[in-house]
């Protein structure tokens, strides 16, 4: 192919289909390079300056998360950020979205983003401890989604299960709006000795850039653009913007890296993930980060396709290759210590000083741009948003119709949001490397750090309803659901990562959720002292012009500091104390019983009280930490009815309660409540510690019976029926 | 007693057995690379789990022909225990140390759980702290993990004693729910459970921490004679 000339890249706009707009180009050939760039250029002008890579729409509204606190080692703007857990440890975590490539080969786009955001812990120097992910699809009710599902999931497990890091936890949702566009967030936690960070940077003239890994291929290329786009039906061919992966290579890849940033530090001076954008985000990145210049011989580059152009080496995203600049007297060794893993390790380049960034292909000077132009130059946008109109302000409640008590238990327990996905997350493998105490299943996962008495524990969650009903305190409950979920398992949260995925930003009234629920996110992360010290945005989430829900996803990290603490939600022994702290209320809009009633969800939710929210946190921490409580479950999706089966269905244990609360009421999903067991003879010290603002509902018990007496009906159901339609329902989708 | 841990590239069990011996039996242990050619030294060979060379080909293929082979077919001659796990046990089949072959599972998905066994045989160097019959809660985590062999083979096994764990239900369509094997002179062991995933409480079971203290026993003994 002949590439088009940079004045027929200009006359004929071919710049637009690479998502730059024609202003863009405009500041680019006249302000920046007072010149036409080339075909090449043009290409690494267009990727680096998306969404993906840029956050150029929404940099504004990202600005308002809280990401300092006292345990803070590094924040957004690292492959991943590092949060202090004491004795000179610390842990690495990034969550990331495959959202397109996952729509378009749901298989390979699934297992490539758990390899990305692998990629990005290790590159930190830390070894990858725990995976968690987030997945949301259209109701299972025809092939497609089936098949998305299915391939999405063994996806997941393919790469991850081969790679050897356990996955402990995660969150599967159903909702028509991901049908087209299903959300895939993957998140990664690493563990670190926090002396040996090492910053992706490219200092220091004649510095080399190595190049490690698999062979650059024709694959992924404009990822980042491609994940900038909406989807439509007239847009079909977008599969070749995907990637494909090789766990095996990456295990390679992870030890090796690991290795010679801890062993070999004296080696190297940065270490970096080559993700999306491929060759140029990453090498432009560390060059820009280190205010220095940058040199690339592209026919150094290892390649598995012959006739490769720049343009298509540059953007190319093959995966499971990094970048890190050597010193060049170690050169030798670096070479041979890849060599030695089976690794193709070569010098593709070198710092330079004049902040230039030069690539040169089969001997001619392809690229030579300001580095700054590609990183920092990139226009920001301020969008205005309008709350659009489905928006209710009335925060008068939906009331459930409620025929039977017992039949709407029943249904509520086998609706696709609520039913065991056990099925699903079974074949990911949650027990290697022997750390995970808390496996899938719970509130939390939890991993222990080997030789110490500290634990890990974390949880993904996003609840798009409320989002997309009231994206304020929609916002606000996502960050305080997975609180609540880390305080239940016994850990402080400490940091949060987030994907924030969204519509075409570009729309005023998808600006507005965005930014409205951004801030209620912002808003709890400042009252709880939690920063978000990583994560990414992925925006454009729309098929024809119809978007998902503003589903943010918060993967939040507590740490546990000692085993003793870890509590699960499950029942333990009959006779146990039954306890709901916090009080029920009727909140209805935005929940499971709404959703299954009308078939959508509607209207405003109530206030939160943020005081009383963190007063119930302390207590249940102080609880656990007395050594009180035998299980806690938070009461979210499904209210009181949901968790009480939850807690029941793993040991199989019954309970008899009498409350005040009326049957309505028992899915009634008002915040800051959790459901606990306690002891029998620990009952004087668990109601003198909660004061007020409970209500011991009854007792655990083990004739396999749910005996429930509500205010205004009763309930008598067997155990075997309930956990059947919970455990059958997605099995049963799936078929 | 000392342990080699053979780790070829794509085990991920390895620093599972590590500590299962070192913390777990309090027994030297040393992790020994795929392209060593000596296992001199060493009273037990473990090959771990994982996906080593990416279940390229088929699981276990690549990984049988692979240096230290030679050397672990040696000392299994030799009557020295060896032990694999999960890819372990796909190795050892595919280098002839065990009959018969692991294939996919009967659901066609990987599985991870923790399931219940039977201990078939107490009468092995890997069983004996363990009463025969006795049901022990062990984890699985594998796609390629159903036992089959021909009826011959079977048949032997069978007459040797050499089904020395069972699963209590059919968990991946395994012939006769067979979950480990030996060969006939019982020195050597394949099981596609982990019982180095079950030797703390903390973790969910410690049973399988008498399989190791089994094995540490047997050399005592030996020593001892």
């Amino acid at each position: 192919m002949i590439e088009p000339t940079p004045k027929q890249v200009q006359e004929e706009k071919i710049y637009r289909s690479w998502g730059l707009s024609d202003s863009e180009y405009e500041l680019i050939s006249e302000k920046i390079l007072g010149r036409l760039p080339n075909y090449t250029e043009t290409g690494l002008f267009s990727v680096m300056w998306s969404e993906h890579c840029s956050y150029k729409n929404s940099k504004k509204v990202l600005r308002k998360l809280p990401n300092d606190s006292s345990r803070v080692l590094a924040g957004p703007g690292e492959d991943a950020g590092i949060i202090d857990i004491g004795d000179n440890q610390a842990v690495v975590f990034k969550a990331e979205s495959h959202n397109h490539p996952s729509a378009v080969e749901p298989y390979q786009g699934a297992a490539t983003g758990v390899g990305g955001i692998i990629r990005d812990i290790f590159s930190m120097g830390a070894t990858p401890i725990a995976l968690l992910n987030s997945l949301k699809f259209g109701p299972i009710d025809n092939d497609q989604t089936k098949h998305l599902v299915k391939e999405v999931v063994a996806g997941i497990g393919g790469y991850g299960n081969c790679i050897g890091i356990p996955t402990i936890g995660g969150e599967i949702a159903f909702e028509k709006c991901y049908e087209k566009n299903p959300l895939v967030n993957a998140m990664c936690i690493g563990l670190l000795d926090n002396t040996q960070f090492k910053h992706g940077q490219a200092s220091g003239n004649d510095n080399l850039i190595v190049y490690v890994g698999a062979k650059t291929g024709r694959d992924g290329i404009h990822g980042a653009t491609f994940a900038s786009d909406e989807f439509s039906n007239k847009k079909k061919k977008q599969r070749s913007a995907v990637q494909v992966g090789n766990p095996f290579m990456e295990k390679l890849l992870m030890d090796a890296c690991v290795e010679i940033i801890h062993e070999h530090s004296e080696w190297i001076l940065g270490v970096q993930d080559m993700g999306a954008a491929g060759l140029v985000s990453s090498t432009a990145e560390m060059a820009s980060k280190a205010d220095s210049g940058l040199m690339l011989n592209l026919d150094n580059v290892p390649q598995r396709e012959t006739n490769m152009s720049a343009y298509e080496m540059m953007l190319s995203e093959s995966q499971e290759r990094m970048v890190l600049c050597i010193k060049p007297e170690f050169k030798k060794q670096v070479l041979g210590f890849f060599e030695s893993y089976n690794l193709d390790a070569v010098v593709i380049g070198k710092v330079t000083s004049d902040k230039q960034y030069r690539i040169y292909h089969n001997d001619e000077l392809v690229v030579d741009i300001p580095v700054d132009s590609l990183v920092e130059d990139v226009p920001e946008y301020d969008h205005q948003g309008i709350m659009p109109e489905r928006i209710i302000e009335s925060k008068e409640q939906y009331i459930p119709e409620m025929e039977s008590f017992r039949d709407t238990w029943l249904s509520v327990l086998s609706s696709p949001t609520i039913a065991s996905k056990a099925y699903l997350y079974q074949t990911y493998d949650a027990q290697v490397k022997s750390n995970t105490v808390v496996k899938p299943g719970s509130d939390a996962g939890v991993v222990r750090i080997r030789g110490t008495r500290k634990a890990i524990t974390s949880t993904n969650d996003s609840n798009s309803r409320y989002v997309y009903v009231d994206p304020y305190i929609g916002g606000q409950i996502t960050v305080l659901e997975a609180a609540r979920n880390i305080v239940s398992s016994g850990g402080i949260p400490v940091g949060i990562t987030d994907c924030l995925n969204y519509g075409n930003p570009e729309d005023p009234e998808i600006f507005w959720e965005l930014e409205r629920s951004v801030q209620g996110i912002a808003d709890v992360c400042r009252k709880f002292d939690v920063p978000v010290i990583s994560g990414n945005v992925s925006l454009y989430n729309e098929f024809n012009k119809e978007a998902i829900y503003p589903s943010p996803m918060i993967g939040m990290v507590g740490l546990i500091e000692n085993i003793d603490h870890i509590t699960t939600s499950c029942f333990k022994n009959s006779g146990d104390l039954i306890y709901v702290l916090g009080s029920t209320s009727s909140d209805f809009n935005g929940s499971e019983i709404q959703n299954l009633q009308l078939g959508k969800v509607e209207g405003a939710l109530n206030d939160i009280d943020l005081d009383i929210e963190k007063k119930n946190q302390n207590l249940i921490l102080s609880a656990i930490k007395q050594g009180l409580l035998k299980s806690c479950h938070d009461l979210s999706e499904g209210g009181l009815a949901v968790a009480l089966s939850e807690s029941a269905f793993e040991n199989k244990l019954g309970f008899n309660i009498q409350t005040n609360i009326s049957t309505v009421e028992m899915f009634s999903e008002t915040q800051s409540r959790y459901l606990i067991t306690v002891d029998s003879k620990n009952k004087n010290q668990i109601e003198s510690l909660f004061g007020n603002n409970f209500e011991c509902l009854g007792f655990v018990t083990n004739d396999s019976i749910f005996t429930v007496k509500a205010r205004d009906g009763e309930l008598d159901l067997e155990l075997n029926e309930a956990l059947n339609s919970w455990k059958e329902a997605i099995p049963c989708l799936m078929k | 007693m000392k342990f080699a841990v053979i780790v070829f590239p794509g085990s991920n069990c390895d620093m599972d057995l590590y500590y299962a011996i070192k913390d777990g039996v309090n027994e030297q242990v040393e992790l020994v690379s795929y392209k060593e050619t000596s296992l001199d030294g060493f009273d037990g060979i473990l090959i771990p789990g994982g996906f080593s060379y990416g279940d390229y080909l088929r699981s276990g293929a690549i990984a049988s022909h692979a240096p230290i082979i030679n050397e672990v077919k040696r000392l299994a001659e030799l009557g020295k225990p060896v032990l694999g796990i999960c890819n372990g046990f796909q190795i050892l089949t595919e280098i002839g140390l065990l009959p018969g072959t692991l294939t996919n599972n009967r659901q066609n998905r990987f599985i991870c759980e923790d399931v219940q066994l039977i201990v078939e045989n107490n009468q092995t160097q890997f069983t004996s702290e363990y009463e025969l019959n006795e049901q022990i809660t062990v984890p699985i985590a594998h796609g390629e993990g159903r036992y089959y062999c021909d009826d011959e083979t079977l048949q032997m096994l069978k007459d040797n004693h050499q089904i020395v764990f069972k699963y209590t239900h059919d968990v991946n369509g395994s012939i006769e729910e067979i979950a480990g094997i030996t060969n006939k002179q019982k020195n050597v062991l394949g099981m596609m459970p982990h019982p180095e995933r079950a030797i703390e409480t903390i973790l969910g079971s410690d049973d399988g921490l008498k399989l190791f203290q089994s094995m540490v026993k047997k050399q005592k003994d030996e020593v001892q004679l």
